[in-house]
């Protein structure tokens, strides 16, 4: 184990190096653009046997992984914003044919409005597609998701794709030490990829023939039983991982001070950290307050959150994006998924295409979290940080 | 292998497929897929081939098979290609797509293949127009061809656009080997497919699969059909080799171009005028790629002929 002070892109970057990545296709995007130019460098260097595939477009790009995985080797990408949106086509082909691959999606706001800061709105779209989404906190959790992401997509029980999601510039361009492991450590963790069903001559097979109506039905179900099924593994990689590495992330939830919480933020992302300082600076005033962190949006903690909420008297829930007159996705999903529990659920929007989230801005929605415990009228959706009187 | 004679017995691609009666995809894929042999891995893109040759939970192939989308046929078979290759895999990967996914949405990821000089063959099936979704135009329809979105109206008589000049931009990729094929030409056919099949980076096959309900036409007639587009030419026959070009067949005279038209009902609307723009158009393209073989370029004179019924007006037993 070395330290490094480094970026999420080459901690991310680093991951995919140590994992043995075998082939990965690539197109530049800020702010993803240093994680494939890093892994570039690597094999350039000598550092990392893989084929680098410079692809025309980000289709290009999700569809030679697709035709890389079918044939059998262990894939990597990363991609961010239009690019992820111009992958979205393929990006369905890929958990149905289970097929494992790994991509971060360094997160970026998806034009009109256009710009290349952080906001949610990328990866939101795509969480119907079938793939596991987590979202990361810092530097740290960037490089041990990537790392983790591999295991728990080849496990036979999930043979699922996993997308890392990170916030773009925040993370993405922004150092922090960050504790490398070792290619030895790495390969006693994930064991040589063994594929299931590949494209060779010698055994042929039809990957994703057209289905009929007589058979989809049951393959769609299949694959949603596939991701329930990979919560259970998630839990048994992290604590495989604690063992190896020494660090551990709490599952598809993590929480924050809420043993005895009246009230709470749901964040995903790096807004976590600043949750965190807003919650001890409550509990410091005696407000019994505390944070949930969302790591998993895909498999989504239905159990986790039901039990992590059932004595809470109300839940603020943080979104970077909107859904647009529908609040933000993770609001929608919270308050849908605690319907056996009585606490109030509030949408907080914030940090939109790249907006900085101010101690100030946290502090207003744990204070209307909390109003609301006292039976106080709380708008449904509130946008913190907008400029001027937009009313 | 050198002829039709010698031509495998067996094959990847068996019978007991969808395809039309007359299809001439079907004839063009049976035929490479026996020269290509068993240790090969296709992919299909949207098309017309995908729907014949694998409705879950059947398929007609006997080779290992992948199907995705529509417009990535030559990113996908780089995944692939990349992927054997590190696990020590020889077979030929082939793309089989047709117009549509290779002139007109595939053609981004087709010259990323050949740009980086990918080991793949890619072939294109060429019936001219979107067949699978019900006969739309492409960037492959010929000039006044009838099609549902190139319709024959009172005002407008089938396609304004010429035909697209794929293998110029395939050539200015400059591949290994790039080849246009006639399934009427069956020795020239299996001499460019073996040849496609042993050399090594990127490989592009054009074959002209006429197509029955699209063209309107006999199913009987596909490789007549095939023949006369080159004895007009409406179809030429070369081949590209390590940046020069050399011609596999030259008619030795031009045949009217409405010696082609009239076997199909998509043209039969086709007005003097049009034929004339058509006729022109082919005398151009004549010279260019038989011209210096020429003394003189001939240009064919056509009959000139009545308007008669449109496509639409037409009763046809296949539809």
């Amino acid at each position: 184990m070395k330290v490094r002070v480094i970026s999420a892109d080459h901690a991310v970057a680093y991951a995919a190096k140590i994992a043995r990545t075998e082939v990965i296709p690539s197109f530049p995007i800020t702010p993803q653009t240093l994680i494939v130019e890093q892994l570039a460098e690597f094999i350039s260097n000598g550092e990392l046997d893989a084929d680098f595939i410079p692809a025309d477009s980000e289709h290009s790009v999700m569809s030679i992984a697709i035709g890389a995985s079918a044939g059998g080797v262990r894939v990597f990408t990363a991609t961010s914003s239009q690019g992820l949106a111009l992958m979205h086509e393929m990006l369905y082909c890929v958990p149905q044919n289970r097929l494992p691959i790994v991509m971060a999606n360094v997160n970026r706001s998806l034009g009109a409005a256009s710009g290349i800061w952080v906001e949610y709105n990328d990866s939101m779209a795509e969480r119907d597609s079938g793939w596991l989404q987590l979202y990361v906190e810092d530097n740290q959790e960037a490089l041990d998701a990537t790392l983790m992401a591999f295991r728990l997509a080849e496990d036979r029980r999930v043979l699922l794709p996993v997308m890392i999601c990170l916030d773009g510039f925040i993370l993405s361009h922004t150092v922090e030490k960050v504790e490398l492991p070792e290619q030895e450590e790495m390969d006693n963790f994930l064991p040589k990829y063994d594929p299931l069903n590949i494209l060779d001559p010698a055994d042929p097979k039809v990957i994703n023939p057209i289905i009929p109506p007589e058979y989809a039905m049951e393959m769609r179900y299949q694959l949603d039983r596939a991701i329930e099924h990979s919560r259970e593994v998630i839990v048994e990689v992290e604590k495989e991982f604690a063992k190896a590495f020494g660090r551990s992330y709490g599952g598809l939830i993590d929480t924050y001070r809420m043993e005895d919480a009246k009230f709470a933020m749901l964040t995903l992302g790096t807004a976590t950290g600043l949750a965190r300082r807003t919650v001890d600076e409550m509990r410091a005033e005696g407000k019994k307050a505390g944070l949930i962190k969302l790591r998993f949006m895909r498999p989504f903690p239905f159990k986790e959150l039901c039990e992590a909420t059932k004595d809470l008297k109300s839940l603020g829930v943080f979104d970077r994006s909107v859904s647009f007159n529908g609040g933000g996705p993770v609001h929608t999903e919270v308050a849908a998924s605690l319907c056996n529990v009585p606490v109030t659920v509030t949408g907080h929007i914030a940090g939109i295409g790249g907006r900085d989230i101010t101690p100030r801005h946290m502090r207003d929605m744990y204070d209307l979290v909390e109003k609301a415990t006292k039976g106080e009228d709380v708008r449904k959706v509130t946008w913190h940080g907008l400029r001027g009187d937009m009313e | 292998m050198s002829t039709i004679k010698d031509m495998p017995r067996n094959d990847p691609f068996t019978s007991g497929h969808g395809a039309c009666a007359g299809c001439g995809m079907a004839v063009a894929v049976k035929n490479i897929m026996r020269i290509l042999g068993e240790n090969t891995t296709v992919y299909v893109p949207a098309s017309c081939l995908i729907v014949i040759s694998a409705m879950y939970p059947t398929t007609n192939f006997r080779t290992p098979y992948l199907y995705t989308a529509f417009e990535n046929t030559g990113a996908v078979i780089t995944g692939i290609r990349a992927a054997q290759r590190r696990r020590g895999l020889s077979s030929t990967v082939v793309g089989l797509a047709g117009d549509g996914g290779t002139f007109d949405i595939g053609l981004q990821a087709l010259s990323g293949a050949a740009e980086r000089n990918e080991d793949v063959l890619y072939v294109c099936l060429d019936n001219e127009g979107y067949m699978n979704t019900g006969i739309q135009r492409s960037g492959a329809t010929p000039f006044g061809a009838w099609t549902t979105t190139s319709p024959v109206g009172n005002v407008v008589k089938g396609k304004r656009e010429f035909k697209k000049d794929l293998m110029a931009i395939i050539a200015a990729h400059d591949p290994p080997y790039a080849a246009s094929l006639s399934i009427a030409h069956f020795n020239d056919f299996v001499k460019k497919v073996e040849k496609a099949k042993n050399k090594k980076g990127f490989r592009f096959l054009h074959v002209m699969t006429p197509c029955v309900p699209g063209w309107r036409s006999d199913p009987s007639m596909t490789v007549e059909i095939s023949r006369l587009a080159v004895e007009t030419g409406m179809w030429t026959l070369f081949e590209i080799e390590e940046g020069s070009s050399r011609t596999t067949y030259r008619p030795q005279t031009m045949l009217p171009v409405t010696d082609y038209l009239k076997l199909q009902g998509r043209f039969r609307h086709m007005e003097n005028d049009d034929i004339a723009k058509l006729q022109d158009w082919l005398c151009r393209k004549w010279y260019i790629h038989y011209g210096h073989e020429a003394e003189q370029p001939v240009c064919a004179v056509f009959e000139k002929r009545k308007p008669m019924r449109t496509p639409q007006e037409e009763q046809l037993h296949f539809i």
